[in-house]
């Protein structure tokens, strides 16, 4: 049961519950109380030490049912089989054919594996199953690929060479037998494949979701496939609860440690100067004021779209945003991002602004004119765009007196390094006048930017 | 391996409970059977109002023990919650006593001598006298135990959290002029959340993670039943039933425990006998915290009732 309850632990990582050694023991002292012949409490207990919070929960209780699956009561050896195995062998069609077969003892000379299939104990066959699965390490799976190679390390660690002899002595022998044998070898082929498969689901699924999750990181946001979208947008929501985390709680850090001298002193001035009463001094600390400019035009869209999702769901750590769209003209669009929801409000922005060809010029005369209020000098400028005016007037000169305004300005670019100044792309002259200016294609340097920025104000 | 039955001890510690009036779910009770036996604190998460801290009232009661509760707010720290020395105190005896410390002092001949009198006296002003306990010491030092109840942990800062840790997994604090304080008798210590903001996973790792959720409907019509005994039987059915509908729907607050066992006392004094369009209009203020959920609620009431009426036929 241990060994079992030990499997358990990595099917449970598997599932994207995060389980340490530390975590792992106490559950095996709690698995120690409460037994493991009443399931719900055993299920009750796992779940209460390893999982961590509601999601984890969920998530540990399908891996429980999962793992610890039986169809119904076995007559015999209630302990030793292995769960995961008896299920598959009971399910799959063909294995019930086997034990259609009429029986009749099997001759004495064939070998374990073939009497065991003949003699249709399928309990002895799981079991049988299961310790193979142990020995061929089977929890150690972690790509689809690697089924067939743990099938048949299955299959050899069970005797297939010796079943492989005794088929081809048997068809010389006593063809009728031969064929049932068979058949068996066909049913136990599927009952190891399904066993694999399932081994797969439960202890694969992590590494198969960190692949991707870092596949998508570094992604370019730019061109991504429209299929992987959402999983993006899961991915930035990630980024912005891990930035959060980070940056919402130690703003009160710095808020002792020094002696107020003067103002101890004056509220001790009834004793006598004797400092009964203490003040400390405190640091104010402002949270972070952005000011975010996004270009919506083709190429940068996608890329304005994840930003301005990432920049609204950090509003615990960021005290207010004020968003502003353009690519020919330049609107206000904190209300849209902050009413709707994230498809809704992007899908609105463009119908109002989007698609067209960029002008950086006149948009930022736009926000001269009517926007230069927003900023204040705690405020952050971010501008996200590629700085392709289409070989239009850039108008830096105003870009200058933002830079003036706010506490720094912020240059977010989608393209390269390389690419910068060439052709109609005005990204030098903005830069003279920038704090900062960084590229930001991938969701990775989307964190990295976005961190910096409000690291800045801690 | 326990010496009773641990499914029967579980059961125990339900009835326990349930005399006093907290009526537990099972995962409820193996949670708090299993901090009892391997001495982990609860963590318990859900939804305002569902009974996380009854829970500890419960259990302090049912034990017989003192209950000490500890209420986290923003800026909470170590001076609040764990220790603080008695500054004005010391102030007090030094300022008093400075003729005595000159005396004694007196018959030194050197400043040597004095110093080495004056360490003498040990720390005099930094001994337990001069301690303030505040919760958290004061629950280590009940010499038959107690229940801890430190309360919406996620409303404190993280610095605070690290300061639990020690006291979670081994229940003693450091107290750099004194030394070590270890726990006379290991509290049951209750922590509450309402996941305002996510605990590290230091502090999660330390503890049993209990989620309570709304409870099933028979289940909350035994919690009315315990709570507000004179209320019938059909209108508790109704009730409950007509509260599950509301869950159902998009609302800023959903109506918990707490809400449905207020609104049980409401129409008992109101003495409703059952459940009709008018009472629930009148008294939907009871249940729902909001203008805007009152208003999206209302239209649906006659449907809700219907449904609840009809559940309550097959129920």
């Amino acid at each position: 049961m241990r060994e079992n309850i030990h499997r358990f632990f990595r099917a449970a990582r598997g599932a994207g519950v995060h389980v340490s050694p530390a975590e792992s023991i106490d559950a095996m002292r709690a698995v120690a109380q409460v037994g493991v012949s009443d399931r719900t409490i055993l299920r009750d207990a796992l779940l209460l030490t390893l999982a961590k919070s509601q999601d984890e929960k969920l998530a540990l209780g399908d891996c429980f049912d999962l793992f610890f699956s039986q169809p119904e009561p076995r007559q015999e050896q209630p302990e030793a089989n292995g769960k995961d195995a008896s299920e598959d062998t009971d399910q799959s069609p063909s294995s019930a054919a086997t034990s259609d077969a009429s029986g009749g003892s099997p001759p004495a000379e064939l070998g374990p594996l073939a009497q065991m299939l003949l003699s249709q104990d399928r309990n002895a066959v799981a079991a049988a199953i299961a310790s193979a699965a142990g020995a061929a390490s089977l929890s150690d799976i972690r790509y689809s690929t690697q089924r067939g190679i743990f099938s048949s390390r299955i299959l050899d660690a069970m005797g297939l060479q010796r079943l492989r002899d005794d088929l081809d002595e048997l068809t010389a022998t006593n063809p009728a037998l031969a064929e049932r044998l068979r058949a068996a070898l066909d049913a136990l082929r599927e009952a190891v494949r399904d066993t694999v498969a399932q081994g797969l689901a439960l202890y694969a699924r992590e590494e198969a979701e960190n692949l991707r999750n870092e596949i998508l990181r570094n992604a370019p946001l730019a061109r991504i496939e429209r299929r992987h979208v959402a999983e993006m947008r899961a991915l930035i929501r990630q980024i912005a609860r891990r930035l959060r985390e980070r940056y919402s709680k130690p703003r009160k850090r710095q808020r002792r440690g020094h002696l107020d001298v003067r103002r101890t002193l004056r509220r001790n001035a009834a004793w006598g100067g004797i400092p009964f009463l203490t003040a400390w001094k405190r640091k104010h600390r402002d949270r972070p004021k952005i000011v975010a400019l996004c270009d919506v035009s083709g190429s940068v869209a996608q890329v304005s779209d994840f930003f301005l999702l990432l920049i609204h769901s950090l509003h615990e750590v960021v005290d207010d945003v004020h968003s502003f769209a353009f690519s020919s003209h330049l609107i206000e669009v904190s209300d849209i991002l902050e009413k709707k929801s994230p498809e809704e409000a992007m899908a609105e922005i463009m119908s109002k602004v989007g698609f067209g060809s960029s002008d950086y010029g006149s948009s930022l005369v736009d926000f001269e004119k009517e926007f230069m209020s927003t900023l204040t000098p705690q405020t952050t400028v971010i501008v996200l765009g590629d700085a392709r005016s289409n070989n239009l007037d850039p108008r830096a000169d105003i870009l200058r007196r933002i830079s003036e305004r706010s506490k720094r300005l912020v240059w977010l670019n989608p393209e390269g390094r390389l690419a910068w100044g060439f052709g109609d792309s005005e990204m030098p002259r903005y830069a003279t006048f920038c704090s900062v200016v960084r590229q930001c294609a991938t969701a990775q340097q989307l964190e990295r930017a976005v961190s910096d920025i409000v690291a800045t104000y801690q | 391996m326990a010496e009773q039955k641990p499914s029967t001890a579980i059961e125990a510690v339900e009835s326990g409970l349930a005399a006093q009036g907290y009526i537990a779910s099972r995962q409820i009770a193996t949670a708090v059977y299993l901090s009892q036996q391997i001495e982990k604190p609860i963590l318990v998460e859900g939804p305002a109002g569902v009974g996380k801290t009854e829970l500890a009232k419960a259990i302090a009661a049912w034990r017989g023990l003192k209950m000490i509760r500890l209420q986290c707010y923003e800026g909470l720290d170590e001076a609040k919650a764990l220790y603080e020395w008695k500054y004005a105190k010391q102030l007090l005896y030094t300022q008093i006593l400075k003729d005595k410390l000159g005396e004694v002092l007196g018959g030194a001949q050197t400043l040597h001598a004095a110093l080495d009198q004056l360490h003498d006296f040990g720390d005099v002003f930094f001994s337990k006298e001069f301690v303030e306990p505040r919760p958290l010491l004061q629950a280590l030092e009940q010499p038959g135990g107690c229940v801890l109840l430190i309360d919406e942990i996620d409303k404190s800062d993280a610095e605070f959290e690290s300061l639990l840790l020690e006291i979670l997994s081994d229940f003693q604090v450091t107290i750099p002029e004194l030394g070590t304080v270890s726990a006379i008798t290991p509290p049951t210590v209750i922590l509450t959340s309402n996941s305002e903001r996510d605990l590290g996973d230091a502090l999660k790792r330390r503890c049993l993670h209990l989620h309570i959720g709304f409870p099933e409907q028979r289940l909350e019509e035994r919690i009315v039943e315990s709570r507000v005994p004179n209320i019938s039987q059909t209108l508790r059915r109704q009730m409950v039933g007509f509260i599950h509908e509301i869950r159902s729907l998009d609302l800023k607050k959903l109506p918990s425990v707490s809400e449905t066992i207020d609104w049980a006392r409401v129409l008992v004094l109101l003495q409703a006998s059952e459940l009709d369009t008018e009472i629930v209009k009148d008294t939907l203020n009871v249940l729902l915290k909001y203008e805007a959920d009152i208003e999206a609620a209302q239209p649906q009431i006659t449907t809700f009732i219907a449904k609840a009426a009809r559940s309550n036929v097959f129920g």
